[in-house]
């Protein structure tokens, strides 16, 4: 036995399992937390904008979706670089976990930005290039989930959606950059580390609702990954025994 | 502090009312209905997990016991 403190040892979900059971309540309190204090500065507090008027304040979920449904993607692409290279399990746990919530977030993202075009460029939608990338994310997000759902041997649907992961991260850039590379109806970044173009509480209702899609988003990936873990991991002994410490829907306690 | 005078301000934002909060309003429903979905698949596979277990031990108990 060693003290020395072994990061090797959480990718194995014998110990990941217990220990995303008890970060999930610290992660839903932290969201909704940051998701009021958010509400209340973007909602109630911020003022108006001089351009867009009240329409503005779609950009509190607009923005945090946008940038959750580019960054899910990111940290999938990097478990399925790690699968890939390691054949370590939980690689595809992890995607399979993270996609679906992924995927709302894209279309989240091009909902609200939908009902923010319509008044503002007097269309739900035009074939510009940050609109487009965004709607090829979500196709990606698509694809990977019905690829691995149509392979049936699990290892194999990992690999496969692994791959198809690894070649769609392109997309990421493009939707990132398409604002500076072409020129295009939607408008630049709102945060800007140098000169922010924002009022302050704007800002910070911005940065807080963003915090909420981040905890949202690890905690329901985290009890989805729990599921995918039980399932998976179905015989060996770590997971009959969390198994016969569950009680099951309409059973006798014992 | 607060910036709107009123509710019914509040609630009309400036003309935009139909956007914006059809855009809070899809997003409120959707973060509320994954995580009920996610805590359904989890009970659904626990339960269907647990009974496969019992028949395996149903299964293993009948081939010592004959």
């Amino acid at each position: 036995m060693t003290d020395r403190f072994n990061l090797y040892r959480f990718a194995s979900p014998a110990t990941f399992y217990p220990l995303a059971g008890r970060m999930i309540p610290w992660f839903v309190v932290a969201a909704v937390i940051f998701g009021a204090a958010g509400l209340w500065f973007g909602m109630l507090v911020a003022p108006t904008d001089f351009q867009q008027g009240e329409g503005y304040r779609i950009i509190f979920i607009h923005v945090p979706a946008s940038w959750m449904s580019m960054f899910i993607y990111l940290v999938m692409a990097f478990w399925a670089a790690i699968g890939l290279a390691f054949n370590t399990r939980l690689s595809g746990m992890m995607t399979q976990a993270l996609a679906p919530t992924g995927a709302l977030m894209a279309f989240l993202s091009l909902w609200t930005g939908a009902l923010w075009g319509k008044p503002m460029w007097g269309a739900w939608w035009v074939w510009d290039a940050r609109l487009t990338s965004e709607l090829i994310l979500l196709f990606l997000y698509i694809g990977y989930l019905a690829l691995t759902a149509a392979i049936d041997d699990t290892r194999r649907a990992d690999k496969a959606g692994a791959l198809l992961l690894l070649v769609g991260v392109v997309n990421i850039p493009i939707i990132y950059f398409s604002v500076k590379w072409w020129n295009t109806l939607h408008q630049g970044s709102s945060v800007n580390f140098a000169k922010s173009s924002m009022a302050v509480t704007m800002l910070w209702g911005m940065l807080l609702m963003a915090l909420c899609f981040w905890m949202y988003s690890i905690a329901v990936a985290l009890a989805r990954v729990r599921t995918i873990m039980l399932e998976r991991e179905r015989n060996t002994d770590w997971a009959r025994a969390e198994l016969a410490g569950e009680k099951a829907v309409g059973e006798q306690s014992s | 502090m607060i910036y709107w005078n009123s509710v019914g301000d509040f609630l009309a934002m400036g003309g935009y009312g139909v956007y914006v909060w059809g855009s809070f309003g899809v997003t409120a429903l959707v973060m509320a209905v994954e995580p009920i979905l996610v805590v359904r698949q989890r009970k659904n596979t626990i339960a269907r997990l647990k009974r496969q277990l019992r028949a395996e031990e149903r299964a293993a108990t009948r081939s010592t016991t004959a």
